[in-house]
């Protein structure tokens, strides 16, 4: 079986302070691939590698590789295209100052679309998916920033697979709604997995637990383990420092 | 069972010494910030009703749409009043382009580096010159050098270059307000910097951006200066009641400037004329502010976050 993305050595400087130590591992089609780790570790510098928004930071550095689909994601040339092919979802969620319609119409009308029946139709089947389509769908016209923070959540979900991504990023996606709500888009996920491969940074730990096929551990910019979700959660992992991390003893 | 409590609320809140001390001090404050407050406005009444009240006798349609007469003793005002509207339009159409797509640059485009900085500081100094200095400049670079001779189009210029900065500085502000999470969120959806700027940076920020400008339209028509050796003169009569009276290769007059001129080189002027003139140049910067004012509050209702 093909990786869907492989990474080999990635090191990540912002000036002189490092982000990244230089990681090594693949990603596996229709995985789930849970990353954990405290502050600092360079978890989300790790997804903003892979979509290349990492470019927009000043002072940012990268060496080593990234391959999706066996290509080496900086001879890309087209990088919006590449974006596309990766959806991300951030920590708090951002609902675009347009009409709920237009927050998810956003991307593929950048990509060009034009046709209203094919747009319409992305925005059902992307509200649908991301479990918010019953609580909008008389009011597609309202303002996104009008929502609450759980429903911009979902909507910023649905936005990140408008564009039909191969990979899915989220970036410790419930830290700003509610159980409830984290646990139908936890569903969500389960049922994205047969279509894309996603890769989750959370701070829940029984998250990862609960979805993810395997685990990666992540600390002050080093990959220290990464196993099968049963082995990273089992009573003995390979490292300590995983154990530690994962029973609240760290330190 | 009842427990039957009742405290009266003036037993709880009896008012001690140190809480008169806070409520006298707090009042002392508050009427010491209204009369602070008050010597501002108290001047900007005086003067606008002792002006009115002066030029009363003399307003009228007609004062606007006639020119001077009797070597500007009698007469109105259409001429300068028309060449101020022109060196304000066409300094704006200079200015406010070049300035807003300046800000853009340099907000959303530019990374921190030398020349960025350079850029910067220019334009903090550039809103620091003295008027005059820019009316050298003027006379300098657009009447001599580029060979525009004193025309409308030379002193516009030199109010351009005079607002440039203030729009510059103005349009960074109104970007700077638009979130950094819409525009990554737009980046993470593969939108370019263009698409991410005109679908959601400009629209959010065009309230800002238009007050900013709006504002430098009573700087441009309030100015002395620099119109006086680029594009003024003290007198020309022009067809009364034509909106393209003027050309813009050739001088024009100006409210600002004729109102030195009648107040200090001309004797005799009929008593209510510089009053009304004042008015009539008080009354449009007010009125475009209060336009500008009208504006940012009609889009801060539509704001969308």
């Amino acid at each position: 079986m093909e990786n869907k993305i492989e990474i080999s050595d990635l090191r990540v400087h912002y000036g002189d302070t490092p982000a990244l130590n230089g990681i090594s591992f693949d990603v596996h089609p229709n995985e789930i691939l849970s990353i954990i780790g405290p502050a600092q570790s360079g978890k989300t510098t790790l997804l903003k590698v892979i979509n290349r928004t990492l470019e927009f930071t000043q002072g940012a550095k990268v060496e080593g590789s990234v391959k999706l689909d066996g290509v080496d994601i900086q001879t890309i040339g087209d990088v919006y295209g590449l974006r596309r092919r990766i959806g991300m979802v951030l920590p708090l969620p951002v609902g675009l100052p347009l009409s709920i319609y237009d927050n998810v119409a956003f991307a593929p009308r950048t990509a060009g679309l034009r046709t209203k029946s094919e747009l319409d139709e992305i925005v059902e089947r992307c509200l649908q998916q991301a479990a918010l389509w019953d609580e909008v769908k008389d009011r597609l016209d309202t303002l996104g920033t009008k929502l609450s923070g759980g429903q911009q959540q979902r909507l910023t979900i649905a936005r990140a697979l408008s564009h039909q991504p191969e990979v899915l990023c989220l970036d410790e996606f419930s830290i700003a709604i509610d159980p409830v709500t984290t646990m139908r888009i936890e569903e969500v996920l389960k049922s994205l997995q047969k279509e894309m491969t996603i890769l989750l940074v959370t701070n829940l730990v029984q998250q990862a637990k609960r979805l993810a096929n395997r685990t990666a551990f992540f600390l002050n910019g080093d990959l220290i383990e990464i196993d099968t979700t049963d082995v990273i959660f089992s009573d003995n992992p390979t490292n300590q420092a995983t154990y530690d991390y994962i029973n609240g003893s760290f330190g | 069972m009842d427990t039957n409590i009742q405290v009266s609320p003036g037993a709880m809140f009896t008012e001690t010494a140190l809480d008169r001390q806070k409520r006298r001090i707090e009042n002392v404050v508050r009427i010491f910030l209204l009369v602070v407050t008050s010597l501002m406005i108290i001047p900007l009444l005086l003067i606008i009703g002792y002006l009115l009240y002066k030029a009363l006798p003399v307003l009228s349609f007609e004062f606007l749409f006639t020119n001077p007469k009797d070597n500007m003793r009698a007469g109105g005002i259409w001429a300068p009043f028309l060449g101020t509207i022109y060196l304000v339009v066409v300094s704006l159409l200079v200015s406010a382009p070049i300035g807003v797509f300046a800000a853009v640059y340099l907000n959303e485009y530019a990374r921190e580096n030398w020349f960025t900085r350079i850029t910067n500081l220019a334009v903090v100094n550039l809103a620091g010159v003295p008027s005059i200095v820019h009316a050298l400049f003027g006379v300098g670079a657009f009447v001599l050098f580029a060979g525009l001779g004193e025309s409308i189009l030379a002193a516009s210029l030199t109010l351009a270059i005079m607002t440039l900065p203030v729009i510059i500085a103005s349009t960074t502000e109104a970007l700077k307000a638009v979130p950094m999470s819409f525009r990554e969120a737009c980046w993470n959806l593969g939108a370019t910097r263009w698409q991410t700027i005109r679908r959601i940076v400009i629209p959010n920020s065009i309230s800002g951006i238009l007050t900013g400008v709006i504002l430098q339209v009573s700087r441009a028509a309030g100015e002395t200066a620099p119109i006086m050796f680029t594009g003024a003169v003290f007198y020309k009569a022009i067809a009364e009641g034509d909106l393209f009276a003027y050309n813009i290769t050739e001088q024009c007059m100006a409210l600002s400037l004729h109102l030195f001129t009648i107040s200090t080189q001309v004797p005799d002027v009929t008593e209510g004329i510089p009053y009304a003139t004042a008015v009539m140049l008080v009354g449009s910067v007010l009125l475009i502010n209060a336009v500008s004012i009208g504006l940012r509050v009609y889009l801060r209702t539509r704001k969308k976050w």
